[in-house]
């Protein structure tokens, strides 16, 4: 079974549908123990990193992503604000965040040598696989995925980036640390490229 | 960069698509959600719904579409038609859609985009607008004037005004549409496009009156729109989505490739 973690956030079911229809069986949970017992755990959604945070923390669940998933070796998977919260901290709210990722996330500047730049990203932007690595089995290099971000990730050790693209800056799309696999784009609204990520993460022996 | 968004658009009545396509055998019998099938393997980069049924009965059958078609399409799509409260929002993200569209109910209760991206976002709400060319006068200083109820209703507001209102307000997005051009295949309202397109922070969708390849084009180039709503241009045929993105490639504009996997 994979948990979807229900952190009362939107956009969870149309996660849960992009499973079903590809046939994982797959629940919507803030219960701690299933969240434990789940051979798999994604953190999806769009939300601002404050209230993301506050509701994990209301729930309960803040130590069981840290200890009972990531450090537990367990396959977890962060999709949008679930890549975001990762890091050890977010600039949107100042929020504190997981610290499964060391550095911090940052927003998109608000223009790029004078001229404007519309934040958040809305859209269907290149993503560049900087490293190797099974999430993109089968899927070419420089596919376009659907991004709705004002925030983007910054890692302190480069090496977890494994792919990227550009919006005014170039930024982090995707990391991957051991078991924990996170993307800035929207896997579940990218058509069948995403498609094919979520399902080569449901699929993953690492 | 991001690519530039072609968005086709359904209008939807009881349940049905209003206008039936005349290409894509399944597609043919005006079902929503065999057509929305039909154009995401097609490559379209998002859907639009518009709920156009007078019944009473409107919401529930309405949010059947939204369900079904969020269970086998995976790219955003939004929905209008008949939104006027949080709570009519609320249902038709529930059911899966990822952005509602506000029309005439937001020129009449304008808190409605302030509530909605409080709720949920501004990348949820879109400001949808009918907009028709005037004359320039004191109040209407951009020479476009906003209309509502399906063109019916000349509201004596400027078009560029109500767009930053908006955006000032939550929107995350504007769909400027040309009453003047909707239907006649003559191209876009380039000159509204580009005018609100550079006085807002938010992307434009370009809507009304697309007939040809270039029009597309000139949406992107002088009109700078981030997108560009299609409705009979592709429902009869006459130019399948690969081919307008292969002609938009051709001429240096940034397009998805969707790709079958």
């Amino acid at each position: 079974m994979i948990a979807i973690v229900d952190y009362r956030a939107g956009n969870l079911t149309s996660v849960r549908r992009a499973l079903e229809f590809l046939g994982h069986r797959c629940e919507i949970t803030d219960d701690a123990d299933k969240i434990r017992a789940a051979r798999r755990v994604i953190l999806p959604g769009v939300g601002a990193a404050g209230a993301t945070m506050e509701n994990l923390r209301a729930l309960g669940l803040v130590e069981v992503l840290r200890r009972d998933v990531a450090a537990a070796d367990k396959p977890f998977l962060g999709i949008c604000i679930g890549i975001q919260v990762l890091l050890d901290r977010s600039e949107e709210d100042s929020a504190a965040c997981l610290g499964v990722i060391a550095g911090h996330v940052t927003r998109y500047p608000g223009s790029i040598d004078g001229r404007p730049l519309k934040v958040p990203q809305i859209g269907w932007n290149r993503v560049r696989q900087t490293r190797a690595h099974p999430i993109f089995t089968g899927v070419p290099d420089n596919t376009h995925f659907y991004f709705v971000n004002s925030y983007f990730p910054v890692p302190d050790d480069p090496k977890v980036a494994i792919a990227e693209s550009d919006y005014g800056v170039n930024f982090v799309a995707a990391v991957a640390s051991g078991k924990v696999v996170a993307t800035q784009f929207h896997l579940e609204k990218s058509g069948a490229a995403g498609l094919k990520l979520l399902d080569n993460f449901c699929r993953l022996e690492f | 960069m991001l690519a530039k968004r072609i968005i086709p658009c359904l209008d939807v009545r009881d349940g049905k698509v209003t206008k039936g396509v005349k290409f894509a055998g399944n597609a043919d019998i005006g079902d929503p959600v065999a057509m929305a099938r039909y154009y995401y393997e097609q490559g379209a980069d998002e859907l639009v719904f518009y709920d156009i049924t007078a019944s009473n009965e409107r919401r529930a059958i309405m949010l059947e579409v939204v369900s079904n078609v969020a269970r086998e399409i995976f790219i955003p799509f939004s929905v209008g038609g008949g939104l006027r409260t949080l709570a009519d929002m609320r249902a038709v993200l529930l059911a899966g859609a990822e952005k509602v569209s506000i029309d005439s109910g937001a020129v009449r209760n304008p808190r409605i985009i302030a509530e909605g991206a409080r709720a949920f976002g501004s990348q949820c709400i879109v400001l949808s607008m009918q907009v028709r060319k005037t004359a320039v006068r004191p109040g209407l200083e951009s020479g476009y004037e906003v209309v509502i109820d399906g063109g019916r209703v000349f509201t004596g507001r400027d078009a560029l005004e109500w767009a930053r209102e908006g955006v000032s307000l939550g929107a995350g997005e504007i769909v400027i549409n040309s009453i003047d051009r909707d239907g006649t295949k003559a191209g876009y309202d380039l000159e509204i496009t580009r005018l609100i397109s550079e006085a807002v922070p938010v992307p434009i969708v370009a809507s009304g009156g697309a007939g040809a390849p270039e029009h597309l084009r000139e949406a992107f180039t002088a009109g700078a729109a981030d997108a560009a709503i299609v409705a009979s241009i592709v429902h009869y045929g006459e130019y399948p989505i690969p081919e307008l993105k292969r002609y938009l490639k051709s001429a240096g504009i940034e397009v998805r490739d969707a790709i079958a996997l």
